[in-house]
């Protein structure tokens, strides 16, 4: 945490008159408090309720009706309980999107955190420069991510592009990056590209925790830096890395912007949050705009965010304890 | 020290490795468009006109995005801080169950909240509005502001509001007077942060302003050139430079609030 608390030295009166008294002193003071505390918080509970809670019941009731074109504007489409559901989950593809969908998050969170790790551990020597460069590594992160995508799309250009003349190097002909059957491959190295940061700033302040005087004792009885890493990083790191990778599962299930904009979710890139965002917004990837439908994929996808995001606060709970 | 100087040179390249894909984007935006194909390493045939087409017609979309991340900033700041000065010194009763409802907030995907914003905005007739999308934009900053904030308020010596109070200050004093100053970084953490997502803000932009003409933001800007017939990679990237400013300037004028922000924010994407 880099954000510490002001320190003050205390003031000699105080310790006459401690202040809990004067905070919550008597039934009547309490009372007052707990009003406040209402009105301090009241904003922010509508706020949730009205743009969060909100959207999200509409996007449920959408998936449980049977909207077109017409009703959407004009309402009154009829309700059709779970079938749409069972449309949508029917449909031949419904599991082979499943099946990127988990290789796209899988593959991603997995890269990310080792490629993380291992520049953590790396960065963590005091070298000349070592943490300007390490904000550095920030960018890719703090960038747009449609400054990214777009980028990635030029360099995985099959005629132009500078990973072709990357891999001419070394004799391999040009791939086609971003046509069917490699887009999946693609999305998930842009992808890892965008999480590398995010890995290694949650790792690196994990190993600013682990105490310094371990790894010396254990070099003074001997142990090579290969060794002290297996025996005393990775185990004194399990709790930062768990809840590193559930919740790089959990952002990763959902992304949209990255695929959209490099693939528009064509081919093997097509995931379940894209497909769900084709299916209602789609620039011309079809000419059918499918509301309850798209709203069915999201709220499937809701409900396998929540779960991880639920195991994730269970974790974090449990660690706190 | 003396022998660490090949981890210097290492870390150099994988910096280096890292920032190619930033470094291209630049690269092309100065290469003139009859030499973009020819892939080389610097921009031999150098042009700045890319960025004369860019301030032509992206103004719009710059300054809209300019709107629509100070009105975020400042919506979020006014619904976090008096909450978070609740949730950290007041007895909020359901205190935790709020804290729980912000983090599961985050984790609902951005393509469901932006399906139940559309329909509502279709509704009512916000699409493609400035207030709509700074509404929208501000779900994206909330949480985290609210969680950042209230973790910084408790640190916050309980006597230096008892000591308000004792002075006769209200609520409303205390907060406005004590509390607020005391949190400054936190808050320009806060902002810089929720400038940053709105004025990135590819989802909302692209569903709820998809037809809002100079009304729609840089990101869309960038998105137009996206799919067109024949796909203008000079002025495209000239726009997606551009549309870098505000990390650069974040990273290199405030890199002190970012760290901050940036360890607070784990639960953030």
């Amino acid at each position: 945490m880099a954000i510490t608390p002001p320190t003050r030295a205390p003031h000699p009166l105080e310790t006459t008159s401690r202040a809990d008294d004067a905070v919550v002193a008597g039934p009547h003071r309490r009372h007052a408090a707990r009003l406040a505390a209402i009105a301090f918080v009241a904003p922010l509970v509508v706020y949730l309720v009205v743009f969060y809670g909100y959207p999200l019941v509409q996007n449920v009731a959408m998936s449980l009706q049977r909207y077109d074109r017409a009703t959407f504007v004009s309402g009154g489409a009829p309700f059709v309980g779970l079938d749409i559901y069972r449309e949508v989950i029917g449909q031949p593809k419904f599991w082979r999107i499943v099946g990127q969908t988990a290789t796209f998050t899988l593959v991603s969170i997995t890269v990310q955190y080792v490629v993380g790790l291992a520049l953590a551990v790396f960065f963590q020597h005091n070298f000349r420069l070592s943490a300007t460069l390490r904000a550095m590594f920030l960018v890719p992160w703090l960038l747009p991510v449609i400054v990214s995508g777009t980028t990635w799309q030029w360099m995985m250009n099959p005629d132009n592009g500078a990973l072709n003349s990357l891999v001419g190097l070394f004799g391999v002909d040009p791939i086609w990056w971003l046509n069917a059957d490699h887009a999946l491959m693609s999305v998930i190295i842009a992808n890892i590209w965008l999480g590398i940061p995010f890995n290694l700033v949650i790792l690196y302040s994990g190993l600013q925790n682990i105490p310094t005087t371990l790894y010396e004792a254990a070099a003074i009885d001997g142990a090579g830096p290969w060794r002290r890493f297996w025996s005393i990083t990775v185990p004194l790191l399990r709790p930062v890395s768990l809840i590193t990778l559930l919740l790089g599962l959990v952002y990763t299930l959902k992304v949209v912007d990255i695929i959209w904009i490099m693939t528009m979710g064509t081919g093997t890139s097509q995931t379940l949050a894209t497909w769900s965002y084709a299916m209602a917004f789609g620039k011309g990837a079809s000419a059918v705009i499918k509301y309850s439908e798209a709203s069915a994929v999201g709220g499937i996808l809701l409900v396998i965010a929540l779960a991880f995001g639920l195991v994730y606060i269970a974790v974090q709970r449990k660690q706190e304890d | 020290m003396a022998r660490s100087w090949w981890k210097t040179a290492l870390a150099l390249a994988l910096t280096a490795v890292m920032l190619f894909p930033i470094y291209w984007m630049v690269n092309v935006s100065f290469t003139r468009r009859e030499s973009i194909r020819k892939g080389q390493l610097l921009p031999l045939d150098f042009t700045t006109d890319h960025y004369r087409v860019v301030f032509s017609q992206q103004l719009p979309y710059l300054t809209t995005s300019l709107l629509v991340g100070v009105g975020t900033v400042v919506l979020t700041l006014l619904v976090a801080a008096p909450a978070a000065y609740g949730l950290a010194k007041l007895p909020v009763p359901g205190g935790r169950v709020l804290s729980f409802v912000l983090i599961v907030g985050q984790m609902i995907p951005a393509v469901v909240m932006s399906l139940g914003f559309y329909a509502i905005y279709n509704r009512i007739g916000m699409l493609d509005t400035i207030p709509g999308l700074i509404l929208a934009d501000s779900t994206l900053a909330v949480p985290f502001a609210v969680m950042l904030f209230t973790a910084f308020m408790r640190g916050i010596p309980n006597e230096l509001i008892e000591a308000a109070e004792l002075d006769g200050a209200s609520y409303w004093r205390t907060f406005r007077a004590v509390m607020l100053p005391i949190s400054r970084n936190s808050a320009i953490t806060v902002a810089l942060f929720a400038f940053l997502w709105s004025w990135s803000d590819f989802l909302f932009a692209s569903t709820l302003d998809r037809e809002g003409g100079s009304l729609r933001p840089i990101t869309m800007g960038i998105y137009n050139y996206i799919g067109a017939q024949n796909q203008e990679w000079g002025p495209m990237m000239a726009t997606a430079v551009v549309a870098s400013i505000p990390t650069a300037l974040l990273l290199v004028l405030a890199q002190k609030y970012v760290a901050a922000g940036v360890t607070a924010g784990a639960v953030k994407d």
